[in-house]
């Protein structure tokens, strides 16, 4: 007898079934009303419609907000309105662009892909002629041995940030903000105006590496700082208290404790410019045939070969060879991204 | 006695000591400041060689290089070079037209977002939204590029034409010729979806810093989630969010291939929104880049030094905008 005296724990002010079922009710009317008004009035089309369903369903809603409760519970929906449609708004593209690139793109994918460069193939060929290996591999070594330039000198800079923490540790935070809004194009024209023109007066993939690395290097730098600043102080302490020095702190504890950290850095460091177009256009030429040597002939790559096939073609081939090289590329990226996630989202070791 | 001579031997000789690093240390913090210091080594690096590279077309033209709306190469008939007029004042109204209306129809929406993303959204929902969202920031330019070509344009134009319809009598919505398809209201859209996931980003961490005692304290005095915001988040991230925007507007003026595909370049001042033609500096470089000769290519450096120092200047004011307000700057 006793239990039933003590009352069960209650949640007032969470929304119930019924305000939930209610609000659902408004919107389909909203959605039936606006199809009304589509079919009666002047609007017409999906514009249309999407604005006169978004305008009757959130005034609906205002309105019984305000009959059930006051003004101020009324605008305060009208707000949630315009936030949830902010962020259908902000979806709308993502499906869009995913839902394009996979359904054009899937006609251009076939197995001979992998295994043939354009050497022997126009664009406007038959999507089965030919491929990207040359594209692949071009993107595979220039991302590479931009990863081997930018990476030391990331993780340094986020080092000094952490570790060093000296005086111009603002300053250089700020000019590593900075450089990341360098605009890719900008990047392939100091790479032409600093080696190509005056010294090797050759494109290569290497040029490529090197206008890909100065876009590379703020991604890295301040996705390793952020993760070296996740690494507890105490680790840190212990090591100096066991009479380490800070290098072999450094080291011996703080860089194999954000290990994995580090391992996203690089990964989105690779995201970020692996789909880089304007400065391979500049700078590494683009090539049709292999080129396993990055220091010498013009490389292919992924967003060139997309580049050549969508712009020099103009036959539905060619769109198909340019959608199907996307969607290699998006795989790719959403691959690289998906890992990242998934080793951030673990515990730093 | 054995037990004292034992602790007379244990005290030990007093020494100095010293906050001096060792030398493997010294070594050690040498190499990672001259690391630190790459990114001024290399922002230096820019400036200086495109200044180098552009400096006999800037000597020539002087300020009219940033004024002047002409660019032009003129060979004679043995296709040499003879002489030039590089102006860059068509594309620069072109830069900040597309990434004006990228900014006016993005940031909106992104700060919205962010609002429902911070405030709105719960658990497993929020994670994946965050995800998406996220993931759009990682598209290619490329690929908005293509897209804003094949898909967006269809429904653009037909945006455009309604805009022009009931708002043609507004100067900037009017056009001399019903061309509607690659124009700077385009190109802005598709800024636009590139922008919203940076500025959403931004928002989303400044908002989330709001101190939770505030939030709490505004629902005790009864406020509503509309009446919270603002009261309490606006006032605390409203320099935050605007440094955001900066830094979309930085994003938005530096794009290359999504303009270049998506944009009608043609070298004239088009403040027009909705009519086909137009253009940005980025763009510019691109196309003339091809064909250029090496007087061209110099007044192209001269270009792609201006647009460094412009997204150079936004992002300062960003970033000086963002760590002063969000205390944690991205």
């Amino acid at each position: 007898m006793m239990q039933s005296t003590i009352p069960t724990p209650q949640t007032p002010w969470a929304t119930s079934i019924q305000q939930r079922l209610n609000t659902a009710g408004l919107i389909l009317l909203g959605a039936v009303l606006a199809g009304v008004a589509v079919k009666t009035t002047g609007l017409s089309g999906k514009l249309g419609f999407a604005v006169s369903f978004f305008v009757i369903a959130s005034l609906l809603i205002f309105i019984q907000q305000l009959r059930l409760r006051d003004l101020a519970a009324a605008k305060d929906s009208l707000l949630s309105s315009f936030a949830s449609l902010a962020i259908i708004l902000t979806l709308i593209p993502i499906i869009s662009i995913v839902a394009t690139v996979v359904v054009k793109g899937y006609k251009g994918i076939h197995f001979g892909m992998f295994t043939n460069d354009m050497t022997m193939a126009s664009v406007n060929d038959p999507v089965t002629a030919g491929g990207l290996l040359h594209a692949l591999v071009g993107t595979i070594m220039m991302v590479g041995v931009a990863l081997l330039i930018s990476f030391p000198i990331g993780l340094l800079t986020a080092l000094y940030l952490t570790e060093i923490r000296g005086n111009l540790a603002r300053p250089i935070k700020f000019l590593v903000q900075a450089m990341s809004g360098v605009p890719s194009i900008v990047a392939g024209l100091f790479i032409l105006s600093i080696l190509i023109i005056p010294v090797t007066q050759e494109l290569t993939g290497l040029m490529g590496s090197l206008a890909l690395s100065i876009l590379m290097i703020p991604t890295i730098a301040r996705t390793a700082e952020e993760m070296l600043r996740l690494i507890p102080n105490e680790l840190r302490e212990a090591g100096v208290a066991l009479g380490a020095t800070q290098w072999r702190t450094v080291s011996g504890v703080v860089v194999p404790a954000a290990r994995s950290g580090l391992v996203t850095a690089v990964i989105l460091g690779i995201a970020r410019i692996i789909g880089e177009t304007a400065p391979l256009l500049l700078v590494s030429g683009g090539a049709d045939a292999l080129n396993f040597n990055p220091a010498s002939g013009p490389m292919g790559s992924l967003p060139y070969y997309i580049w050549k096939a969508f712009l020099t073609g103009g036959t539905e081939e060619a769109y198909s060879r340019a959608w199907g090289g996307m969607l290699i590329l998006l795989i790719f990226i959403v691959l690289l991204f998906s890992l990242a996630r998934y080793l951030s989202g673990r515990k730093v070791a | 006695m054995t037990l004292l001579e034992n602790q007379s031997a244990a005290i030990p000789a007093p020494r100095e000591i010293t906050t001096k690093p060792r030398r493997s240390d010294q070594i050690f913090r040498a190499v990672v400041t001259l690391g630190g210091m790459s990114s001024l080594v290399i922002l230096g690096l820019i400036a200086l060689f495109l200044s180098i590279k552009g400096f006999n077309v800037l000597r020539v033209e002087q300020f009219s290089f940033i004024t002047e709306s002409k660019w032009e190469v003129i060979t004679d008939a043995e296709g040499r070079f003879s002489e030039s007029t590089f102006g860059l004042a068509a594309m620069l109204v072109g830069t900040f037209l597309s990434a004006i209306i990228a900014v006016i129809v993005g940031v909106p929406i992104a700060v919205l977002s962010a609002l429902y993303l911070t405030f709105y959204a719960k658990g497993a929902v929020k994670k994946l939204l965050i995800s998406l969202i996220d993931l759009l920031a990682a598209f290619p330019s490329l690929l908005f590029g293509f897209w804003g070509f094949i898909v967006l344009m269809d429904s653009a134009e037909y945006w455009a034409k309604l805009l022009n319809k009931y708002l043609g009598f507004i100067p900037i919505f009017d056009v001399p010729a019903p061309v509607f398809t690659r124009s700077p209201f385009i190109a802005g859209m598709v800024l636009a979806i590139m922008i919203i996931p940076i500025v959403t980003a931004i928002s989303r961490e400044i908002f989330d810093q709001t101190p939770l005692d505030r939030i709490q304290a505004a629902y005790a005095l009864g406020a509503s989630k509309l009446a919270m915001i603002r009261a309490v988040v606006i006032p605390y991230g409203r320099g935050g969010v605007v440094g955001g925007a900066m830094l979309g507007l930085g994003r938005a003026m530096g794009e290359t291939v999504a303009v270049y595909t998506v944009l009608n370049v043609v070298y004239q001042i088009n403040w027009q929104v909705l009519f086909g033609a137009g253009g940005n500096v980025a763009s510019l470089i691109l196309l003339k880049f091809g064909e250029a000769g090496p007087e061209e290519i110099d007044a192209l450096m001269a270009a792609g030094l201006v647009l460094f120092l412009l997204t150079l200047v936004v992002n300062a004011i960003s970033d000086v905008l963002i760590n002063t307000f969000g205390k944690k700057g991205r």
